[in-house]
């Protein structure tokens, strides 16, 4: 990828929560890039620091996390030395973002067409009363939701969960933003809900070419929609590549213990699921080696001492790991 | 399972379970309609998968086939015994039936004490059914379940928020496993918890199975879940069983135009497969189980419905061995 075709940056970002009981680095050094028009999928479970990641690039990290180092560029802009104002211009128009559940970020005692002419109306100051209306019917009907015109009049509560859904993807895309950040889209949807959703937003972004980072732990999710995938544990990007490379080819042991405990659909015969042993790690208290070597199988001697730097595996594959040292470390006699 | 031993554990013939709401008293009295003439039955030693969207009622039929929630109308029978029959106003005792089938609930934290220690929650299942005389025994018992369910005998004395998700459901599946039940409805046991964890707890949940001979009722929306675990599925749809098959056959040859649609739908862990396979997408939402469409429930949003689906409700009928549907297209086909 050259690199003036990326449109955002992310060079070793830490970002961390200082709690009463200590630093929780939530995010610990991640870095990665991401070119116009392309979806990049960030799968994680709960606790990995993909949300804390997202939150960080468009400004609304909340106390007591701060970052603490890094830097993310935008358009070769560093958006760490934004001011609060510039933040506010930037945020909505160029980078907006959808959040699990629509319901916490509707707001209850406006109509629908209220918040989405708002939202235009907020970041043009020159467009009109009616303009605004026409362009958010249009968005509602691009977003395939019907009666437009009388659903604008409508409050969050009459939608049902999939419409909410619907109306926040219109809201979210009403500026015509080049980055869209889904926090778990459609984590909170019924699977026959979610396939709408999805092919909506895949649809959406052929037609508007808008970057989408997508965020989920669901691995069948980002395996539809995305063109790259980064596996996070505990704060740090443990493998990055091409979505078939991450689920055809996968480097790091946790990707491919991933992949072999979860139940598949479409699997004939009825094996055993082989586990992912132990729990995540206590951020509170991380590892002074490897964090995925305490539940590894293949774990050595030196993923105990020392965190793993990554290695380039493939075109545009990354992988943190010793495993890919291994040769290296046995001719200098360590194991 | 082999053919002989398959012996009726439970069975369940029009079950119904109405919720009543709220509304205006001098109109007509509303009811949700959580559960509509459900039949089905359970055999020995096999895990039954329910799988559904929300709202579908598959909880509502969980705790109705248990008696947490008193039914509407219906008959049950437990290992030959009528535990509840609306016509001949039987409804028994629960208690005894308490220590045959047993629950794990969905939210792990929400179901355990939090002012109880682990030893305390499991022991109150003992103390109930009176199964410890001594207090050595209970101490043994309570440790001897803490170990079979994976977790440390000192743990006994923590209380459950000391305890990370995947651990809370092991404790509320120990008091499940206290009373040594020979049923055990499992309402989503692992949706609560991290992808990593999910496969421990299944795992677990097999073991026990085949150490112990239960039949689970297993109750999800995760169909890659559910076939995974189960012997047979039952898909539901607002309140109504729509399709009941061996696992493998429900996965490969559906044959309700929902369970087409929902297992097309399911997310594949695979690229390729997955941007080649043609979905189905269904029109608009559930309904409201409320006023749930005349007819066939599904005719609504279903792209192969007639007059007849809108007028007549299909019932569930046999069309392979085994193979339940409940569709009238499938009747014109034969």
């Amino acid at each position: 990828m050259e690199e003036n075709k990326l449109l955002l940056k992310v060079k070793d970002l830490k970002v961390s929560f200082f709690t009463p009981a200590g630093e929780v680095k939530a995010v610990d050094g991640i870095s990665y890039a991401l070119g116009y028009n392309e979806v990049m999928g960030i799968v994680g479970e709960s606790g990995s620091g993909k949300s804390v990641e997202a939150y960080s690039i468009i400004g609304l990290l909340q106390n007591p996390g701060r970052v603490i180092g890094g830097s993310i560029e935008f358009e070769g802009e560093n958006l760490l030395e934004y001011t609060p104002e510039q933040m506010r211009q930037f945020r909505g128009n160029k980078v907006s973002m959808i959040f699990q559940n629509p319901m916490t970020c509707l707001n209850p005692v406006y109509t629908i067409g209220n918040q989405l002419t708002e939202a235009l109306t907020c970041h043009d100051k020159t467009i009109s009363k009616e303009e605004a209306r026409k362009k958010a019917i249009e968005m509602l009907e691009l977003v395939g939701i019907n009666n437009a015109e009388k659903r604008m009049n409508q409050y969050p509560h009459e939608f049902s969960g999939g419409m909410r859904q619907r109306a926040m993807i219109a809201m979210a895309l009403i500026c015509s933003p080049k980055l869209l950040i889904a926090d778990e889209p459609t984590t909170a949807l019924d699977v026959t809900i979610q396939a709408q959703i999805l092919e909506l937003m895949k649809d959406l972004q052929r037609k508007e070419n808008t970057s989408i980072i997508f965020i989920t732990h669901n691995l069948g999710v980002v395996a539809d929609i995305c063109d790259r995938i980064s596996v996070m544990y505990a704060g740090r990007i443990v493998e990055q590549g091409k979505v078939n490379d991450i689920f055809y080819d996968p480097q790091h042991p946790y990707t491919r213990r991933l992949l072999q405990s979860i139940p598949r659909l479409d699997e004939e015969d009825d094996e055993r699921l082989i586990p992912i042993e132990g729990t995540p790690i206590d951020l509170l208290n991380p590892p002074q080696g490897c964090n995925f070597g305490p539940r590894c199988t293949e774990c050595m001697k030196i993923c105990l001492r020392q965190k793993p730097p990554l290695a380039q595996v493939g075109e545009g594959h990354i992988s943190a790991c010793w495993l890919h040292f291994k040769d290296a470390l046995e001719k200098e006699g360590e194991k | 399972m082999s053919e002989q031993t398959r012996k009726k554990l439970l069975e369940v013939e029009k079950l119904r379970k109405y919720f009543p709401v709220k509304g205006n008293k001098l109109l007509e009295k509303k009811y949700v309609q959580a559960v509509e003439s459900v039949s089905l039955s359970i055999y020995k030693g096999e895990t039954l998968g329910l799988v559904g969207e929300s709202g579908c009622g598959k909880t509502t039929l969980g705790r109705t086939i248990i008696r947490l929630y008193e039914p509407t109308s219906g008959r049950i029978v437990y290992d030959g015994t009528p535990i509840y029959d609306s016509e001949k106003n039987i409804s028994v005792k629960m208690l005894p039936y308490r220590r045959k089938m047993q629950i794990i609930f969905q939210d792990p934290s929400g179901s355990l004490d939090p002012r109880m220690t682990v030893g305390e929650i499991i022991g109150e299942a003992l103390d109930i059914h009176g199964l410890t005389p001594s207090k050595k025994e209970r101490t043994d018992r309570i440790r001897h379940l803490l170990e079979e369910v994976g977790l440390n005998t000192e743990h006994a004395n923590r209380f459950p928020h000391e305890f990370s998700g995947g651990q809370q459901q092991r404790v509320g599946i120990a008091r499940a496993l206290a009373v040594d039940p020979e049923f055990i409805v499992c309402d989503e046991p692992i949706s609560a918890l991290d992808v990593s964890i999910q496969s421990q707890v299944v795992n677990m949940l097999e073991d026990l199975q085949a150490n112990k001979g239960l039949t689970y009722l297993f109750i999800a929306h995760d169909v890659s879940v559910v076939r995974h675990i189960s012997n047979r599925i039952g898909v539901m749809y607002l309140g109504c069983l729509v399709e009941l098959a061996e696992s493998h056959e429900l996965c490969n040859h559906p044959i309700h135009p929902y369970t087409k649609t929902l297992l097309s739908a399911v997310p594949l862990p695979d690229p390729i497969k997955s941007r080649a396979r043609q979905r189905i997408l269904l029109e608009g939402d559930i309904p409201s189980p409320i006023n749930p469409p005349s007819g066939c429930r599904f005719h609504t949003r279903c792209p192969y419905a007639t007059d007849r689906c809108r007028q007549e409700m299909p019932v569930l009928k046999e069309y392979g061995p085994g193979h339940f549907g409940a569709c009238h297209l499938l009747e014109q086909n034969g």
